[in-house]
């Protein structure tokens, strides 16, 4: 028999267990190791900045209620997606990411590119009921968010974990990082009682407004909206 | 083979530590009942909204509680009752270490639980399949390594030379599962239930899908085939029907699984060589994956007329068809043309649970409904509702497939349609609004299907109450004790 060669192995288990190891340990040294050295995987995008406080403590509750179960953050480049969300995403978009949220499924729309396509106040009554703004909606209510104020006793700490990992925040960043979320937050605050939405204290130091200014954040640092730019002018170096 | 000589008892102790795998099969059942259920109520919540319960348990927490119980719960859980009950008959020897395996079968469920409890809590690192943080990821590298131990120990001491191929799957398995689950969970703590992933975007999402689609290979598949391997042959009174088939398999398989993540990543911004790769190895995962449907399928040569009596060779057999199936599907929906349209769809969730509850669970039904009367030395409580469980559960799968599959297809190319001008034909939520009478139909399909798994259940717990887990007569472990598949 042909195959006779393979009894002895079957005998010896250190053999065959090493063996097995080597078998599955070398594609995942090929796709994992060069994407770190090839010049390639990350072309710099200028505009990618860290998320501010306010965005970085919204984008942790946007991980916590799970909302990338139902909602991808990664434009793929085909036409039809472009026109339906935005510019298709980059991998120098990402750098900050930590974890990454492109998602693998879309019960509701990609969310890559939603900054700035809403007033914050669509926001907020969308949280609260998303069927009065879309009656054939499938997505939960996010009202609790709305009356659960948004713990910042990890922020700074948050922070320094990141610059740890690599992300650049300076040392006065660090050390204002309250102070910097509750100005953005009164920002926000700010907007949306102008647009009509009864704000109590609570509500304007609510965890909803931190996860408003995360999806007001998706996407705007290749600043497409304000600016709008073709598909096309994206491929070039910006 | 002179098997039976040396088994039944050493003193007065059992050759062979089965109270631990009464246990592994008890708390299998439970994690089964409990995650299907959870899965039914993630189905029912997206067919209607008003059964979202916020803030604890609602589809955004629940899906991951869904997909960690029935992947480390009840898949686990049956591989490691298979895997404790098997190597240590094709070893001929008692587990390495009794307390080790305690110790694994509590840590193992308290992790679930902990699980499930810190999911609904919101605790959460987001990454698919691998969404407990750092603290309860300790725990289950420590598990694993328990379990690595007593297994590796187990084999080390053998008395029966020859390692059989179902030990070869559980070998790689154990070996995968620690490689992909360490360095893909490796995070930064900044408190208890919170930490910061130290890969960042595309890095993050590479290795991400290199453990979460070798999760499906060596969580949902290699230890899976090893059950195949041990308990069909049992089944069927015949040995496997090709040594040389499950070598070219094994090798193989093992091999290319691995490359094959990044088909999750087609069309995003991972490199485009990575995703090639990704596609092409998925593509050559047919023919590995095809030889072992293949050798299990022709096992059964000669023993056909079979199916009509045995509900447990009836579910090897559709399982073993539903791998075939779903070994195909997969590396067509890798291909980039196919994928352009499949992903992001429901047609994803329909190719998971034709994997998922075709193949895993069927074969693990057999194995739960073979093991059960055994360890508690009596015969099954109910044929026929064995049989009833397996036509429940065959419909069930069919009504949930099917209509993932054309839910994904509608979805596809409903986000695609273009008027004659060019515009988007439909909005978002117009292609929500269509797939709706698909989602309710999959509720229907999901119910089934766990209706069926109560049924085994109750099988179950009247098989225990007419059986003992005192072994009867000194000569009725032996008697068992052959070594499968030589």
């Amino acid at each position: 028999m042909a195959w006779e060669w393979h009894r002895p192995l079957e005998a010896k288990q250190v053999t065959f267990t090493v063996l097995a190891f080597v078998a599955v340990v070398i594609g995942g040294l090929v796709l994992l190791i060069p994407p770190y050295f090839l010049q390639g995987t990350i072309e710099p995008i200028a505009g990618v900045k860290p998320y501010s406080p306010l965005e970085l403590e919204g984008r942790d509750l946007y991980i916590r209620e799970g909302c990338n179960n139902c909602h991808s953050q990664e434009v793929r480049p085909f036409k039809t997606e472009t026109d339906r969300y935005g510019p298709f995403s980059m991998a120098g978009e990402g750098i900050y990411d930590r974890p990454f949220l492109w998602g693998s499924k879309r019960t509701g729309p990609d969310l890559a590119r939603v900054g700035g396509k809403y007033p914050d106040s669509w926001h907020w009554i969308h949280l609260v009921n998303p069927r009065q703004i879309e009656p054939r909606s499938n997505m939960p209510p996010f009202a609790f968010l709305t009356s659960s104020e948004l713990d910042t006793s990890l922020t700074k700490r948050k922070l320094e974990v990141l610059r740890s990992l690599g992300t650049p925040y300076t040392d006065e960043e660090i050390g204002n990082a309250v102070v910097a979320l509750r100005r953005q937050s009164d920002e926000i605050a700010a907007a949306l009682r102008k647009e009509g939405v009864q704000l109590s204290d609570l509500g304007a130091h609510s965890e909803a407004v931190a996860l408003i200014a995360y999806l007001q954040r998706l996407g705007r640092d290749i600043g497409w909206r304000e600016k709008p730019v073709s598909t096309a002018s994206l491929g070039e170096k910006p | 083979m002179t098997a039976g000589m040396s088994a039944g008892r050493q003193g007065s102790r059992e050759l062979y530590d089965m109270a631990v795998v009464r246990g592994f099969a008890l708390s299998t059942l439970v994690w089964g009942i409990v995650g299907m259920s959870v899965g039914l109520l993630a189905a029912l919540q997206l067919a209607w909204p008003s059964l979202n319960m916020p803030p604890y348990l609602h589809f955004g927490r629940i899906r991951p509680i869904h997909t960690n119980a029935v992947i480390f719960g009840f898949t686990l859980g049956v591989v490691f009752t298979g895997s404790y009950y098997g190597v240590q008959r094709l070893c001929r020897v008692r587990m390495f270490s009794d307390a080790l395996s305690r110790i694994h079968l509590w840590l193992w469920n308290a992790i679930i639980v902990a699980a499930a409890l810190s999911l609904a809590a919101g605790y959460t690192t987001s990454k698919e399949y691998a969404e407990l943080e750092w603290p309860l990821d300790i725990a289950v590298v420590v598990m694993w390594v328990i379990y690595a131990v007593n297994f590796f120990g187990t084999i080390a001491r053998r008395r029966e030379k020859p390692m059989y191929v179902a030990l070869w799957f559980w070998i790689a398995s154990i070996l995968t599962i620690a490689m992909l689950y360490i360095f893909n969970n490796l995070e930064r703590p900044v408190s208890m239930w919170k930490s910061y992933s130290i890969y960042a975007g595309v890095h993050d999402a590479n290795i991400q899908w290199w453990y979460g689609h070798n999760a499906v290979g060596f969580l949902l598949t290699t230890p899976i085939l090893g059950l195949m391997y041990y308990f069909l042959p049992k089944q069927v009174g015949r040995p496997i029907y090709s040594h040389r088939l499950s070598i070219l398999h094994f090798w193989s398989l093992i091999f290319l699984y691995i490359w094959a993540g990044p088909h999750h990543l087609i069309y995003s911004p991972l490199p485009d060589w990575a995703q090639s790769l990704g596609s092409v190895f998925s593509v050559m995962l047919i023919l590995p994956s095809w030889g072992g449907m293949l050798n299990g399928l022709l096992t059964m040569r000669g023993e056909w007329n079979r199916l009509r009596t045995d509900p447990l060779l009836k579910m090897f057999a559709v399982g073993l068809t539903f791998y075939g199936m779903s070994t195909f599907e997969g590396p067509m929906m890798a291909i980039k043309t196919v994928n352009s349209l499949s992903h992001f769809t429901d047609w994803t969730i329909g190719h998971v649970h034709s994997g998922a509850l075709g193949w895993v669970a069927l074969t693990s039904f057999a194995t739960l409904y073979y093991v059960v009367p055994r360890l508690w030395h009596t015969e099954l409580y109910s044929i026929r509702l064995a049989e009833t469980h397996f036509w429940i559960a065959t419909l069930g799968i069919v009504l949930y497939v099917t209509p993932m599959w054309i839910s994904g297809v509608t979805q596809g190319l409903m986000w695609r349609a273009v008027n004659p001008d060019g515009s988007l034909t439909y909005s978002f939520v117009d292609t929500l609004a269509a797939i709706h009478i698909y989602y309710v139909l999959r509720t229907v399909g999901g119910a089934l299907f766990l209706s069926g798994v109560l049924l085994m259940f109750y099988n179950v717990l009247r098989t225990i109450q007419q059986g003992t887990s005192e072994v009867p007569e000194p000569s009725a472990a032996a008697a068992v004790a052959v070594a499968g598949g030589k």
